[in-house]
C-alpha cells in the first residue's frame, strides 16, 4: 500500500515538470487594430524589411541558377556543333 | 508553354505590384503589430511549398509506374520549388517569431517536422545530384515519403501544443478580419502565378539538358 503511494507521488513529481513546461495554446484568430502605436512601429519594420527583401532575393538567386544552367546547355550545343564539324 | 510564358510573367508581376499596395494598406494585427505583415508572404509561401510537393509526388508516383524521362524532369523541377518556397518559408517565420514569441526559433512540433520536410526534398535534391545511375527511382521515393510526411506538417498545430497560430486563423479570417483577405488572396495568387512562371522555366531547362545528353550520346555513338 505504501509503496504503491510513494510510486504514485514519485510518478507525479516526475510528470508535473512536464505538464508544467506544455506552451501555451496556439493563437487562433487575428484582429485587426486601425492604428500602430508608434513604440510598435520602428522595432518591427527592420524585419518586416528582411522578410520581404529575403524573399525577392531568393526568387532573383533561383532565377539566375536557371540563367546559367540554360546558358551551360547552350555553351554545350555549341561545343557538340562545333565538335560534329571538326568530324567532318 | 512558350506561348503562355510571357503573359504568365507579366501577369505575376501585376499581381505582386497589387498584392504589396494591398499589404501596404491593410491595418496590421492588434497583438502583433507591424510584423504580422509578414504573414502576406509568410503562408503564401508554404502554398508554394505544398504546390511543389504535389507536382513532385504526382510526377514521382507517374515515373515509378511509366519510366517516362518528362515526368522525372518534372518531379526535380517540383522538388526544386519545394526547396525554394520551403527556405522563404523557413526564413520569414523566424523573423516573425522573433517580434511576436521574442526567440527566432522554437524546438515545437510544428517548427521541427516543417524543417525535417523541408530537408527531406533538400535530401532528393542531393540524391538527385550525388546518386549517379539509379538516383531517380531512389529520389522518386525520397519524394513519395517527403509527401507523406508533409500532412502532419499542416495538422501538427491541432494535434500538439505549439505556440505556431492554429490552421483555424486562415478559415476564419473572412469572419475575424475581412480587411486581411483581399491582400492575402492577392498574395497567394501571386505565389501560386510565380511557382507555374519558375516551374515552366525549370522544365524548359531540363527538357534542354535532356536533349543535350542525348546530342552528346549519338555524338559518341557516331565517333564510335
Amino acid at each position: 500500500m505504501l509503496k504503491g503511494f510513494v510510486t504514485f507521488v514519485w510518478s507525479m513529481l516526475l510528470v508535473a515538470p512536464a505538464l508544467a513546461m506544455q506552451p501555451p495554446a496556439g493563437q487562433s484568430e487575428f484582429r485587426p487594430m486601425s492604428e500602430v502605436p508608434p513604440s510598435e512601429q520602428l522595432p518591427a519594420a527592420p524585419l518586416l524589411i528582411a522578410a520581404y527583401v529575403f524573399f525577392l532575393l531568393a526568387v532573383l538567386f533561383y532565377v539566375w541558377t536557371i540563367w546559367r544552367r540554360l546558358n551551360k546547355v547552350e555553351a554545350d550545343i555549341r561545343a557538340l556543333d562545333q565538335k560534329t564539324r571538326a568530324a567532318r | 508553354m512558350k506561348k503562355i510564358f510571357t503573359p504568365l510573367v507579366i501577369a505575376t508581376a501585376v499581381l505582386f505590384a497589387a498584392a504589396l499596395v494591398l499589404i501596404a494598406r491593410v491595418p496590421p494585427e492588434s497583438t502583433m503589430g507591424l510584423v504580422q505583415k509578414i504573414f502576406y508572404f509568410h503562408v503564401p509561401s508554404w502554398i508554394g511549398m505544398y504546390a511543389g510537393i504535389a507536382v513532385c509526388a504526382v510526377a514521382s508516383i507517374s515515373y515509378l509506374v511509366t519510366g517516362r524521362p518528362a515526368a522525372d524532369r518534372l518531379a526535380t523541377s517540383g522538388a526544386e520549388l519545394t526547396v525554394l518556397f520551403g527556405l522563404v518559408g523557413l526564413v520569414t517565420g523566424p523573423l516573425w517569431a522573433r517580434k511576436a514569441w521574442g526567440v527566432w526559433w522554437q524546438w515545437d512540433a510544428r517548427l521541427t517536422i516543417a524543417l525535417l520536410l523541408w530537408l527531406i526534398f533538400v535530401a532528393y535534391l542531393v540524391v538527385r545530384k550525388y546518386g549517379g545511375p539509379g538516383a531517380e527511382k531512389l529520389a522518386a521515393a525520397v519524394a513519395l515519403f517527403g509527401t507523406a510526411v508533409s500532412p502532419f506538417v499542416y495538422m501538427s498545430v491541432n494535434i500538439w501544443r505549439t505556440v505556431h497560430p492554429l490552421t483555424s486563423v486562415m478559415p476564419q479570417l473572412p469572419k475575424s478580419a475581412p480587411e486581411m483577405v483581399p491582400p492575402m488572396a492577392a498574395s497567394a495568387f501571386a505565389f501560386l502565378l510565380l511557382f507555374g512562371v519558375l516551374l515552366i522555366a525549370r522544365i524548359e531547362l531540363g527538357r534542354r539538358q535532356a536533349a543535350v545528353d542525348e546530342l552528346y550520346l549519338a555524338h559518341e555513338e557516331g565517333a564510335a
